[in-house]
């Protein structure tokens, strides 16, 4: 760990900001989350944020774990809770506050025009989400392949994601990747 | 819709909308929904708030979850909190945002633990190793299905604005707020010269 000072308050210090910036949903925020935890932070090796990555998407629930389990990684259990909370807490104020406001008045245009202007915006992170994670994880062309072969399948059939990502995990076990 | 106004008060004649749930039913809605979703819970959470519960119309859960997913922070957190204190104040929000990242916490939690114990095995960095490549493909996936309307609409102004985000953020590296407090009032700025211009 590079940081000085108390690491529980770098993490809640560190999502509670990017909480405000994840434009379009926690994979918003993944290349921010690599640059901070990867390069910035020295939290933990490009490898492990690839680990990381997986074991979020292995298990159930919102997209929000990588948070949890950067936090674990950095200062365990206690850790993983702050960066959780901290990604969280912000935004759910905030989509609790704009909630009551707009149910008072929904004759407004702005909620169109806001939402207009960042969607594209979110592509544009969820994008570079993918490029990021896709030179993390893609280390052989082998690898690249399964990568594309996966986005092709999930982008034209209904197929349930999570048999992708078993069958990546034995491609993985067989040794192929 | 009011905020007062119970959704059993919205009478959609072949769906009707049963009564509010109370906390501890919105808690174990929302850990239901959250342990099905595996690669995103919104699929779920809409077959259970509107399509078993019957607490919203597929309409209303429509407007509220676009309110979240313009929102920054992770979407499917706002709507819980939304959804929640919709019905029961800031105590639901509660309990639905407990519901929905409560379980799932302590699953990763459990597979950090056996990853920090075991994560120097081969096999398991091999499997662990494939996963990775199949998610980022799923996530591949949903950034191409996201883009497929702009580029149906021929948005050119959408797809330049997506672009250089994804330079900035992607391939320059630069930090997200800096990129966003320069992008987010650019992007807004022309959606309102755009909309002003189709109306006039």
């Amino acid at each position: 760990m590079n940081s000085s000072g108390n690491p529980i308050l770098t993490l809640v210090g560190t999502f509670a900001l990017m909480s405000l910036f994840a434009v379009g949903g926690a994979n918003s925020a993944i290349p921010e989350m690599h640059r901070i935890a990867v390069d910035v932070q020295h939290w933990m090796t490009d490898k492990q944020f690839a680990d990381v990555f997986a074991i979020s998407q292995l298990s159930p629930g919102p997209n929000v774990l990588i948070v949890t389990l950067i936090g674990y990684s950095v200062a365990g259990v206690a850790g993983a809770l702050a960066a959780t909370l901290a990604m969280c807490v912000p935004t759910a104020v905030l989509a609790y506050g704009v909630s009551r406001m707009l149910t008072r008045s929904t004759q407004s245009r702005w909620p169109a025009i806001v939402q207009a202007a960042l969607v594209p915006l979110s592509i544009g992170l969820m994008g570079a989400s993918g490029l990021i994670l896709a030179l993390t994880s893609d280390r052989t062309w082998v690898a690249g392949l399964v990568t594309a072969t996966a986005a092709a399948l999930a982008f034209a059939t209904r197929l349930n994601p999570l048999w992708l990502l078993l069958a990546g995990g034995f491609l993985g076990f067989a040794g192929v990747i | 819709m009011s905020p007062d106004s119970p959704p059993a008060a919205i009478t959609a004649p072949e769906l009707p909308t049963s009564a509010p749930p109370g906390l501890l039913a919105l808690f174990v809605a929302f850990a239901k929904m959250s342990l099905a979703g595996f690669g995103g819970v919104l699929v779920w959470a809409r077959r259970g708030i509107v399509e078993q519960h019957r607490w919203m119309t597929a309409e209303e859960f429509n407007e509220t979850f676009a309110l979240c997913h313009f929102l920054p922070g992770p979407n499917i957190v706002n709507l819980s909190v939304v959804f929640g204190s919709r019905f029961r104040g800031i105590p639901g929000s509660i309990a639905a945002f407990a519901g929905l990242v409560g379980p799932p916490v302590v699953i990763v939690l459990f597979l950090a633990a056996l990853y920090a114990r075991f994560g120097e095995i081969d096999a398991l960095r091999r499997i662990l190793a494939g996963v990775s490549c199949a998610a980022v493909g799923l996530l591949i996936s949903a950034v191409f299905r996201m883009m497929m309307p702009l580029i149906r609409k021929r948005d050119l102004v959408g797809v330049a604005v997506m672009a250089a985000v994804f330079v900035a953020i992607g391939l320059l590296r630069l930090p997200l707020p800096a990129v966003l407090l320069a992008a987010i009032p650019l992007s807004i700025a022309i959606s309102f010269a755009m909309s002003r211009r189709a109306t006039a």
